[in-house]
């Protein structure tokens, strides 16, 4: 395996998708079976995936990049030599991830297949599914900026193809424009982050401007603007991952196929921009950081009370993901680096393996949404049930789980820097937030699949789905345990996950940007397994063990919790919510956030159309009208002028041309023949002319 | 006078000649088939200037194709029963004029110009030349000529039965 | 009378051309036409083969010669195809006939 073989593989991966969507979009009216095609090169994509995944990870130590020059306007004026490279990185973390985005694609494709039969447009889904993988693993491949930036677009444009798929209904159509125009307010900040970064550093390579920082040359020369370069590239992130205040458009994506849900909340867009901030995790000033831990602090808070009291199954599953985002934000705000990835990949198996069993009870439900009309599902449908429930024990953290290690992890990461910075708020946030995932998780569970069934007419004709759909969700389950990760079910960091594959990041930040215990000390250059520095190693430490035991309690207590609420009626429910009827209906209003943008943004934007719209109306056009009365009648005048001179200077010329084609028009005769003479006649004086002999 | 130029001669006037007939003469049938000696004579110049393949290919495609191809014409496009197989020249003095005009230019550029001649140091047959030569550095034409004759074949096909 | 050479080459082409010339301004019918082309066509070949025998350009010249032979029969059977369809349209094939190229 040559590093040139490992390009060549990757470029197949990247490519094949690609190659799907164009083969199943031109012959999907046509070749029925067209489908199976765009599933049989995603599962080769997936193979290719796993070899490069194998063949990085065991035999390449080094970082593989290729690049080749797309653009070269060379020297330009005022803005010098312009060059755009594109290009393909091949590290641990990308390769990681590719294998995650095919696996969960390839899943999905073969849960589609099932799940969306007899749909009109079968094969269109299947080409828009090739075309989002596509751009997926486009940004997870980029080792450039801009080749970054366009592939984050092409995500935006296939997630509204495919969030937009049943446009007939006016709601699915809504939220696929809600999605793109949210995710483009985020772009905007990406955008402008990167002109930031080009201005000062000529080059769109993450490398090249990596190294260019880690040499001292800063954005106009002040760290201030590296912070906010940062922060705005970040803004991508914000919108592409549904971090607040820009999550609104996550919960309405649901309107589109289920399937795709899980693709869009598992593995592929708001996995996006956690990735981008992976890989630019090293020109996060201190300042940016917290900004971003902030963020995903909110973003884990506000969303995990929201899916408290949600009714439909695939809404609470889809604020659980904005909330499991913000864990992830929110551990690469506190440093916690490794433990965010790592989240990031059991977090992409056990959501898909939800969603993927939302799809498939929704499916045996005939398209029915609400728990409120489910329970009693286990019996019905056993396999959907167990692995349900252990991608729940996954993402609430119980042992054993692979959720239950990168969460700690996370835990612990939080535990550590506010005991290195005294920021007390994350890991408060973090661990209350824990309990709150337990809770709707175990409330969903036990709605669902537990108790009396709520709809009985609909209940006995709920049947376990097809083997075609079970499957993916019982491959997805088993990635759930820990094994996959680490033989030591309590400690991740003795996993080859972590401690072989994802590798301490660089930083390249100037040291008096970084928090204290970013500054890499002695110890680092002896041992390369230390995180950033001893200080922050021996805080992890010390972490470790009371946020695990904490974590625990903290789950324990939810899953008891709902245990209590939803399975032995310990408490009265409906007495609760009449009780708090304030608190209730701000959870489940989602804290009024659409109507707050209602309100202000939209409603704001509107008055100002409509004040413009006025002001068009009243003085422009009085402005126009005036000047029409002006200039009717100057146009009276220069009617007089244009009749009797200009008209006959027209004239005139007009009987000369006429003259002198009664002349010319005797030497077009429409016979070739004629036309060869007079060419051959004026090669001959042209041959005289111009002779040399 | 080597037997060389002799041939020569010989093969100049052939082709000349019967290629003055072609030009001039009413019959459709007659000019085509004094167009065969034209292109006889052609091909044997062809010998003489050592490129025998080039004179067979002339042969085979010329006379033994574009030729026929041509008779087909004339007997697809004129009523055969009618016998309306003459056909007349127009405004021969003008063009003989405007002939005359454009080979004096060529002649001048001929005989005007210091030609610059290598001569020949070995003769040796040119097929396996050629041969090496359409399969390396024009394998690409080579290609795209088979394309074109194939798009020309189809076309004519299709714009014949319209 | 000098020893043959290349201008007794280029002077034959010179005068197959103005033969091939004057058939196709001279002629009505359309077939005579196309056999003009095919004369002006093969003066051009004999020049690239004299060049190639005389020059210093090793065998390119007869494989250009060869590109044309392959040209003119392609170029042949769409003209041919071309004729019948004018012959289908206006019955005759007299090239003075045809002026709708001033329309």
């Amino acid at each position: 395996m040559t590093e040139s073989l490992m390009i060549n593989i990757a470029i197949a991966v990247l490519f094949l998708p690609l190659l799907g969507f164009v083969v199943t979009l031109l012959l999907g009216s046509k070749v029925k079976q067209i489908y199976l095609f765009e599933n049989i090169i995603l599962i080769f994509s997936l193979i290719g995936a796993i070899i490069l995944a194998f063949f990085k990870l065991s035999s390449f130590d080094n970082t593989i990049t290729a690049e080749f020059v797309w653009i070269d306007l060379g020297n330009t004026p005022l803005m010098g030599d312009i060059k755009i490279t594109l290009g393909i990185i091949l590290d641990n973390i990308s390769v990681l991830m590719i294998v995650v985005v095919m696996l969960i694609s390839s899943l999905v494709h073969i849960f589609s297949i099932e799940y969306m039969r007899g749909d009109p447009r079968y094969n269109r889904y299947f080409a828009y599914l090739g075309l989002f993988t596509f751009s997926m693993s486009g940004i997870v491949f980029t080792h450039n900026i801009l080749m970054m930036y366009i592939f984050w677009e092409l995500v935006g444009v296939s997630s509204y193809l495919l969030i937009g798929f049943w446009f007939e209904k006016k709601s699915a159509s809504d939220a696929a424009k809600k999605a793109f125009i949210v995710n483009r307010i985020g772009d905007i900040g990406m955008f402008i982050g990167i002109l930031i970064l080009y201005t000062t550093y000529h080059t769109f390579t993450l490398e090249e401007i990596f190294s260019q920082i880690s040499q001292g040359v800063l954005p106009f020369n002040n760290d201030a603007w590296l912070t906010i370069a940062g922060i705005l590239l970040f803004a991508g992130a914000i919108g592409k991952s549904a971090q607040v205040p820009l999550h609104v458009w996550l919960p309405d994506a649901m309107e589109g196929p289920t399937p795709v849900s899980a693709l869009i909340h598992a593995a592929t867009m708001v996995a996006a921009g956690v990735y981008l901030v992976v890989r630019i995790f090293g020109i996060f000033t201190a300042d940016a950081m917290l900004f971003i831990a902030f963020i995903g602090a909110l973003s884990a808070l506000i969303p995990a009370t929201i899916a408290l009291t949600q009714n439909d199954i695939k809404r609470v599953l889809a604020y659980s993901t904005v909330s499991q985002l913000g864990y992830m934000i929110m551990a690469l705000g506190v440093g916690a680096y490794a433990f965010a990835f790592f989240h990031l990949i059991t977090h992409a198996f056990f959501k898909a393996c939800l969603f993927l069993g939302s799809g498939s009870v929704i499916h045996g439900m005939h398209h029915e949404q609400d728990i409120r009309n489910m329970g009693g599902l286990k019996n019905k449908m056993p396999l959907t049930y167990y692995t349900f429930l252990i991608s729940s024990l996954a993402i609430s953290g119980v042992p054993l789980t692979s959720g239950f290690l990168s969460k700690d992890g996370i835990l612990a990461g939080s535990f550590a820097f506010a005991n290195l910075t005294g920021h007390w708020l994350f890991p408060l946030v973090g661990f209350f937030v824990a309990m709150l995932t337990a809770f709707y998780m175990f409330r969903l569970v036990l709605l669902t699949f537990h108790g009396e069934p709520k709809d009985r007419e609909k209940y006995e004709h709920v049947h376990e789905s097809k083997f075609i759909m079970t499957i993916p969700l019982v491959i997805l389950a088993v990635l759930s345990f820990f094994f996959w990760y680490t033989p030591n079910p309590i400690d991740p960091g003795k996993g080859w996950v972590l401690s072989e594959w994802i590798t301490a990041p660089e930083l390249y930040t100037p040291e008096n940007t970084r928090y204290e215990f970013m500054i890499p000390d002695e110890v680092v250059a002896v041992d390369s397994k230390v995180m950033f520095s001893k200080m922050y190693d021996e805080a992890m430490h010390t972490a470790h063990y009371p946020a695990m035991i904490l974590s625990l309690i903290m789950a324990g207590a939810g899953i008891l919790l709902a245990f209590m609420f939803y399975y032995w009626n310990k408490v009265n429910v409906s007495e609760l919510v009449e009780k708090y009827k304030k608190l209730y209906n701000w959870s489940m209003n989602k804290w009024y956030f659409d109507e707050f943008y209602d309100k202000t943004f939209v409603a704001g934007t509107l008055a100002l159309s409509r004040f413009l719209g006025k002001f068009d109306l009243k003085i422009i056009d009085g402005i126009v009208d005036g000047s029409a009365y002006i200039t009717k009648g100057f146009s009276f005048f220069i009617g007089k002028f244009d009749n009797v001179v200009i008209d006959g200077l027209v004239n005139f010329f007009a009987y000369l041309s006429g003259f002198i084609g009664l002349i010319f028009r005797r030497f077009q005769t429409g016979r070739v023949q004629t036309y060869l003479v007079f060419v051959l006649v004026s090669l001959v004086i042209l041959l005289f002319i111009f002779k040399s002999f | 006078m080597t037997t060389y130029d002799l041939i020569f001669y010989l093969f100049a006037a052939v082709t000349l000649i019967s290629a003055f007939f072609v030009v001039t003469n009413r019959n459709i049938v007659h000019a085509a088939f004094y167009l065969l000696f034209t292109l006889f004579g052609i091909a044997g110049i062809y010998v003489m200037l050592g490129s025998d393949f080039v004179a067979i290919v002339q042969l085979i495609v010329y006379v033994g194709g574009i030729l026929i191809l041509l008779l087909f014409g004339v007997m697809l496009t004129n009523k055969i029963t009618n016998v309306d197989i003459k056909t007349g020249t127009i405004h021969a003095l003008p063009a003989s004029i405007v002939m005359g005009l454009f080979a004096g230019a060529l002649g001048a550029a001929v005989f005007n110009t210091n030609w610059k001649v290598v001569e020949l140091t070995s003769a040796e047959a040119s097929t396996t030349g050629l041969g090496v030569m359409l399969v390396n550095e024009y394998a690409l034409i080579f290609e795209l000529l088979g394309i074109l004759l194939l798009i020309a074949l189809i076309g004519a096909a299709s714009m014949a039965r319209r | 009378m000098l020893s043959v050479g290349l201008t007794h080459f280029l002077v034959i082409s010179v005068v197959l051309f103005s033969l091939g010339i004057y058939a196709v301004i001279t002629r009505k019918n359309a077939v005579m036409v196309l056999m003009g082309i095919e004369l002006i066509l093969n003066s051009a070949n004999i020049n690239f083969v004299a060049f190639a025998r005389y020059g210093d350009f090793g065998l390119q010249g007869q494989i250009i010669a060869l590109f044309v032979i392959v040209l003119a029969a392609a170029e042949a059977a769409i003209a041919l195809a071309i004729v019948l369809n004018i012959y289908k349209t206006i019955s005759n094939i007299n090239v003075d006939e045809i002026d709708t190229l001033r329309d």
